[in-house]
């Protein structure tokens, strides 16, 4: 039996962890409001940049000619995994989903005997993959020090990514990263970025295009863009996902607390209830002894 | 005057959309005027003013960094890379922008993207002459 003095201090600490919990959700809440509309406003940007590359795509017969950015390289030999997780904890299941996924991923393709390379965005990722994946992973790319995830990151990892496949490192990539639906889902996805998949463009496409410069060198300069808008995109996605998680994450935690906080000081009246009541006994019992 | 529907989007923000009578484009190949009716075309930009047109005399400007435009049957859309309205345009916004095509041009041995942060330095010395800097 713990005496009072535990009981009080137990109680205070669940308490001042509780204060805790509770300002980190509220900082989730007004963090991932903010996430939230950088998100949506991006969206326009990629909708209509896939809308026109499925157009231009759709013109085009892919042959020896084509980048290869969008045929790929003819084999899937080497497979080169970005994955995106946050750089801090206390966010529920976010970085360990995500990175679940991509270590299912690698081990598939690993079992079928492919070459895996990982690049990791988010230190959290690095860490739980780190374990099992120590030689994959080639790059640990640190967000950390971004305060506000502009388009110049998602640029910066694009131009890496490229650099690689222009050496050569890699035959597919494929982006890991939480797809944001609301508050409390965040759906881990899978996106394969090199080579480019893109969607048949709905109908327009009859009309007769104009190209200024050339169709081919409109796609060359199209495609490097489109990987660092899907990279760019992936990011803000992310953000507002693992706001979102945190929040709930932490709102179950505040709510834990308190429940906590409420069986603890039964426990702790009930003592001191009883303590009162001995001693009473006590003193009666002397009383009447006389 | 016959007007059709324009959208500027860059990857932070749609910055305009709406129907306007004409907008002058910073097109690679030369600047262009698009205007209701235009056959489809899609074109590459380079740095410069992008003026639109809603009422007649009356221009909007803003300084695009590079991007595509695509015109169809619904009209226009440009989505450009990086997109600045003249009236948010500062001194320091604009040095800061001619600074980072400078390093792009110290950056890249390839002599078409040479070539290109060159031009676009020209450009934004130009834009910041224009705005009286």
């Amino acid at each position: 039996m713990p005496s009072l003095k535990d009981l009080r201090n137990r109680i205070a600490s669940v308490k001042a962890t509780q204060k805790i919990t509770k300002a980190m959700q509220m900082v989730a809440a007004a963090k991932l409001r903010r996430a939230q509309t950088a998100a949506e406003a991006a969206r326009p940007y990629a909708e209509r940049m896939s809308a026109v590359l499925g157009n231009l795509a759709s013109g085009i017969t892919v042959g020896p000619e084509t980048p290869r950015l969008l045929a790929g390289t003819g084999s899937d030999r080497v497979h080169l995994l970005i994955v995106c997780t946050a750089e801090r904890g206390l966010c529920g299941a976010f970085n360990s989903s995500i990175a679940r996924l991509a270590r299912d991923h690698a081990n598939r393709l690993m079992a079928d005997g492919k070459t895996v390379k990982i690049i990791c965005v988010g230190k959290k990722g690095y860490d739980i993959l780190r374990r099992q994946f120590a030689e994959q992973i080639i790059e640990l790319i640190d967000l950390r020090s971004v305060r506000q995830l502009g388009f110049e990151q998602g640029d910066m990892i694009a131009q890496k990514v490229l650099a690689r496949f222009e050496a050569g490192e890699f035959d597919v990539a494929t982006l890991f990263y939480s797809r944001f639906r609301s508050v409390i889902a965040q759906i881990p996805t899978a996106q394969q970025i090199i080579p480019a998949q893109i969607e048949a463009s709905t109908g327009s496409s009859d009309a007769v295009y104009d190209y200024e410069p050339e169709e081919g060198e409109i796609l060359t300069t199209l495609l490097p863009r489109n990987l660092t808008v899907q990279i760019f995109r992936a990011l803000l996605e992310n953000a507002a996902s693992e706001q979102g998680a945190r929040m709930s994450a932490m709102d179950n935690a505040t709510r834990n607390a308190g429940e906590m906080i409420k069986k603890q000081t039964m426990t702790y009246n009930r003592s001191r209830q009883a303590m009162i009541t001995k001693e009473l006994i006590e003193i009666i019992s002397g009383a009447e002894a006389l | 005057m016959a007007t059709f529907n324009f959208e500027l989007v860059s990857p932070e923000r749609v910055l305009f959309s709406g129907d306007v009578d004409a907008v002058v484009l910073p097109a690679t190949e030369g600047d262009m005027t698009v205007l209701a009716g235009h056959s489809p075309v899609m074109t590459a930009l380079k740095t410069g003013f992008l003026v639109i047109t809603s009422t007649p005399g009356n221009g909007r400007r803003v300084l695009v960094r590079g991007g595509f435009a695509d015109v169809n049957q619904n009209g226009l859309t440009v989505l450009a890379e990086r997109a600045l309205p003249a009236e948010e345009l500062t001194q320091e916004i604009l040095d800061h922008e001619i600074l980072q095509a400078e390093m792009a041009y110290d950056a890249s041995n390839d002599p078409a993207t040479k070539h290109a942060a060159e031009s676009a330095v020209a450009q934004l010395r130009e834009a910041k002459a224009a705005l009286n800097f």
